[in-house]
C-alpha cells in the first residue's frame, strides 16, 4: 500500500513539475530561449495568494485569480523590458544571462518585500481526503485537485494550441519566426502571449507546491524551476506533451528514490535518470530529431 | 631601446594581447601590494583578496568552454567542488608530514588532475550532446557531484581508510581515529595555504595555459568546431578529440579555482558549489565577453567585488546587483543598443572634428 501511495504522491509532485515545464517548454519552443525567471515567478504567485488571503482576507477562488492576473502582467513585463531587446542578438547567451539577472532580481524584490523567514503558506485547498481500501491508503485532497488541475490544463492547452487562431500561431512562430512573419503572423504579439500564459499557469503551480509543501521563502521557486527544466527537457524540449509526461515521470522517480533509497541522493537520481535518458535520445523522450544539413 | 621596439612592433597581435593581459595582472598586484603595505586595505578588501583569484581563475577556465570550444557549460563549480574536496581531504591526510609550500603544490597539483580526469569522464558522454541538452547535462552532473559529496562520510585510523556513504554517525573508527569528511558538515581544519601572491600566480600560470592553447594549432582546431562543426569535421579535425580537450583543461582549471578555495576557508562545506555559483561564473564570462579573456578577468574582478563593496547598503546590494547585471546586459547586447552606442560615437566625433576646424 504504501509504494501506492508514493506512487500518487509522485504523480501530484510531477503534476506541478509538469504545470511549471510546461512554460519552459511553450516559451523554449517559441522564443528559442530559457527562460530562468520562471522558477521565481511561480515564486512571485505564491507571495500573492498568502498576502491576499493572510493579509487581506480574499476567499482563496479569488486570491489564486488574483495572482494569476499579477503574474501574467509580470511575465510579459518582464519579456517586453528585458528579453525583447535582446531577441536579435549575436550571442543567445545574452538572453540566458539576462534571464538570470531578473531571477536574482525577483527574489532579492521578495527578499525585501517579505523578509527571509519562511512563510507557512495556508493549504487554500478545502477539498476532502478520500481514504482508500479500508483506511490504508489516504489520499489528500491537494493530491486530488493538483493530478486534476493538471489534466485540465494539458488537455485546454493542447486544444487552444491545436484549434485556435493564436495557438496555431504559436506553432507557425515556432517553427520559423521569418516566414510567420511573411504570412502576416503577430510574432511579437504571440511571444508576449506565450509568456504570458506561461506565467499565468506559474501562477498555479505556485498556489498548488506551497499547498502541498507549505513553506514559502523567496527562494521556493528555485529548485522545483530547475527541476521542471528538467522535465521539460526529459520530455523534449519544445514539446507539450513531453513536458507533461516528463514532468510526471519526474515527480515519480523523486518520491520513489526519496522512500525507498536515500532522501539525501533523491535529487542526484533524477538527474541521472536525466543524463541516461539524454544518451539514449539526445533530444529527450518526445523530442525532435532535426537532420543538419550542410 | 630602438631595438625593443622593433620587437614590439614586430610581435604577433595575440602575443601583443597576451602580454598585456599579463601586464595588467602584474600591476593590479603590485598596487594592491602597494595599498596592503601601507595600510591602506580595508580588512573586507583583504578577505576579498583570494576569493577574486578563484572567481577570476574560474572565469578564465570557463571561458575556454563557453568562448572559444562554444559549449554552454553550467557545472562548472562541480569541478570546482571535486578540486576543492580532493585536495583538502589531501592536506588533512598528510598534515604536517610535508613542509606547508610543498604540500600545497601536490594539493594542487593532486586537485588539477582529479578535477581534469572528472572532466574527461564526464566530458565523454556529455559532449555528444549539443547547444541547450549539453548544458542541462552538465548542471545535472554538478548537481549530482554536489548531491553526492553531501552523504559522503571518510575517516582515518590505524587500521586505513573507511568510506562510507549516507550516515556518519555508523563510521566505525579505532582510538584515534578521525573522521575528515563528515557528510553535510564538510571537511573542516584545511590547512590555510592559500594567499593573495600564490593565487595571482596560479592566474598567471592559467594565463599562460589557456592563451596558449587558444593561440596554438589545437585552439585553433578547437574554434574551428565552434565556428562550424561541419566544415571542421569534412577537413578532418577530430571532433571528439579537440572537444574533450578543452573541456578537460577547463576543467582541472577550475579544480585548482576549487584547491584555492578549500585552503582558504577553515570549514569546506558543498553548498558553496552549487548551480548559483556555476551561473555565477557564467555570469563573468558572458558579461566579460565571450570568448575575451581579459574581459572575464575584470568581469570577475567587478563582480566580485560589487556586492562586497555595496555592504554598506545592506538589504538593498543583491537587489542593485540584479539591476546592474540586467542593464550592462541590455547595454552591451541588445541591437538596439549597440546602434545607439555606435551612433553616439559618431556624432562625438563629428563635434570632435568641427572643433578641430574651428581652432584651426
Amino acid at each position: 500500500m504504501s509504494f501506492i501511495s508514493h506512487l500518487i504522491n509522485g504523480i501530484s509532485l510531477g503534476s506541478v513539475y509538469a504545470i511549471i515545464a510546461l512554460g519552459y517548454t511553450m516559451v523554449y519552443g517559441i522564443a528559442k530561449m530559457l527562460n530562468f525567471a520562471h522558477g521565481d515567478v511561480i515564486m512571485i504567485g505564491a507571495y500573492v495568494v498568502f498576502t491576499s488571503m493572510t493579509g487581506m482576507g480574499l476567499n482563496p477562488i479569488l486570491s489564486i485569480l488574483l495572482s494569476m492576473v499579477v503574474c501574467t502582467v509580470l511575465g510579459v513585463v518582464i519579456e517586453r523590458i528585458a528579453y525583447k531587446p535582446l531577441r536579435n542578438a549575436a550571442s543567445p547567451l545574452a538572453v540566458l544571462i539576462t534571464a538570470i539577472g531578473i531571477s536574482y532580481l525577483l527574489q532579492n524584490v521578495a527578499l525585501l518585500l517579505f523578509g527571509a523567514g519562511a512563510k507557512t503558506f495556508t493549504n487554500v485547498v478545502t477539498f476532502p481526503s478520500i481514504s482508500l481500501a479500508g483506511g490504508k491508503l489516504t489520499i489528500t485532497g491537494v493530491t486530488i485537485v493538483t493530478i486534476l488541475a493538471c489534466i485540465v490544463i494539458m488537455v485546454g492547452l493542447s486544444l487552444f494550441v491545436g484549434k485556435t487562431k493564436p495557438g496555431r500561431a504559436m506553432q507557425a512562430v515556432s517553427e520559423d519566426r521569418g516566414a510567420a512573419q511573411l504570412m502576416g503572423v503577430n510574432v511579437n504579439g504571440t511571444i508576449a502571449l506565450t509568456f504570458a500564459i506561461g506565467s499565468a499557469l506559474a501562477a498555479i503551480a505556485g498556489v498548488l507546491l506551497c499547498s502541498a509543501y507549505p513553506s514559502l521563502t523567496p527562494y521556493t521557486g528555485a529548485m522545483p524551476g530547475i527541476k521542471a527544466f528538467v522535465a521539460a527537457v526529459f520530455g523534449g524540449i519544445g514539446s507539450i506533451p513531453g513536458a507533461m509526461i516528463g514532468g510526471i515521470l519526474l515527480g515519480i522517480i523523486e518520491l520513489l528514490s526519496k522512500a525507498y533509497i536515500s532522501s539525501q541522493v533523491a535529487d542526484a537520481i533524477v538527474f541521472a535518470v536525466l543524463i541516461v535518458v539524454l544518451l539514449i535520445k539526445p533530444t529527450g523522450l518526445f523530442g525532435k530529431n532535426i537532420q543538419e544539413k550542410v | 631601446m630602438t631595438v625593443m621596439k622593433n620587437t614590439i612592433k614586430n610581435m604577433k597581435k595575440s602575443t601583443k594581447s597576451n602580454l598585456i593581459t599579463y601586464g595588467m595582472v602584474i600591476v593590479a598586484y603590485i598596487i594592491v601590494q602597494i595599498f596592503s603595505t601601507t595600510g591602506n586595505l580595508s580588512s573586507m578588501m583583504q578577505g576579498l583578496l583570494v576569493p577574486l583569484c578563484i572567481y577570476v581563475i574560474a572565469a578564465v577556465s570557463l571561458n575556454l568552454v563557453v568562448g572559444f570550444s562554444g559549449e554552454l557549460s553550467l557545472g562548472h563549480a562541480g569541478f570546482m567542488c571535486i578540486g576543492a574536496y580532493v585536495s583538502a581531504f589531501f592536506s588533512s591526510c598528510v598534515g604536517d608530514a610535508l613542509p606547508g609550500p610543498l604540500r600545497f603544490l601536490f594539493a594542487i597539483l593532486i586537485g588539477a588532475a582529479v578535477a581534469g580526469i572528472f572532466g574527461i569522464l564526464i566530458g565523454i558522454p556529455v559532449l555528444r550532446l549539443r547547444g541547450d541538452y549539453l548544458a542541462i547535462v552538465t548542471l545535472a552532473f554538478g548537481e549530482i557531484i554536489k548531491n553526492l559529496m553531501n552523504v559522503l562520510y571518510i575517516g582515518i585510523d590505524g587500521s586505513g581508510l573507511h568510506i562510507q556513504a549516507s550516515d556518519g554517525g555508523a563510521l566505525v573508527l579505532d582510538a584515534g581515529g578521525k573522521v575528515i569528511v563528515n557528510g553535510a558538515l564538510g571537511i573542516t581544519g584545511t590547512p590555510k595555504d592559500s594567499t593573495f601572491t600564490i593565487g595571482v600566480i596560479i592566474i598567471l600560470i592559467t594565463l599562460f595555459i589557456v592563451q596558449n592553447l587558444v593561440n596554438s594549432r589545437s585552439g585553433r582546431a578547437i574554434m574551428a568546431i565552434r565556428d562550424n562543426r561541419i566544415a571542421a569535421e569534412s577537413i578532418g579535425i577530430n571532433i571528439t578529440k579537440y572537444k574533450l580537450m578543452a573541456f578537460s583543461i577547463s576543467a582541472a582549471l577550475a579544480g585548482v579555482a576549487g584547491v584555492l578555495y578549500s585552503h582558504n576557508l577553515a570549514t569546506l562545506t558543498v553548498k558553496k558549489f552549487d548551480y548559483n555559483t556555476s551561473i555565477m561564473i557564467l555570469v563573468f564570462v558572458v558579461l566579460g565577453g565571450i570568448g575575451n579573456i581579459r574581459g572575464s578577468i575584470i568581469a570577475a574582478v567587478i563582480l566580485t567585488a560589487l556586492p562586497e563593496l555595496l555592504r554598506g547598503l545592506s538589504d538593498y546590494r543583491m537587489l542593485i546587483y540584479a539591476i546592474v547585471l540586467v542593464a550592462m546586459m541590455l547595454f552591451n547586447w541588445a541591437p538596439a543598443a549597440i546602434s545607439w552606442r555606435e551612433r553616439m560615437k559618431e556624432k562625438i566625433a563629428e563635434r570632435r572634428k568641427h572643433q578641430t576646424k574651428e581652432a584651426a
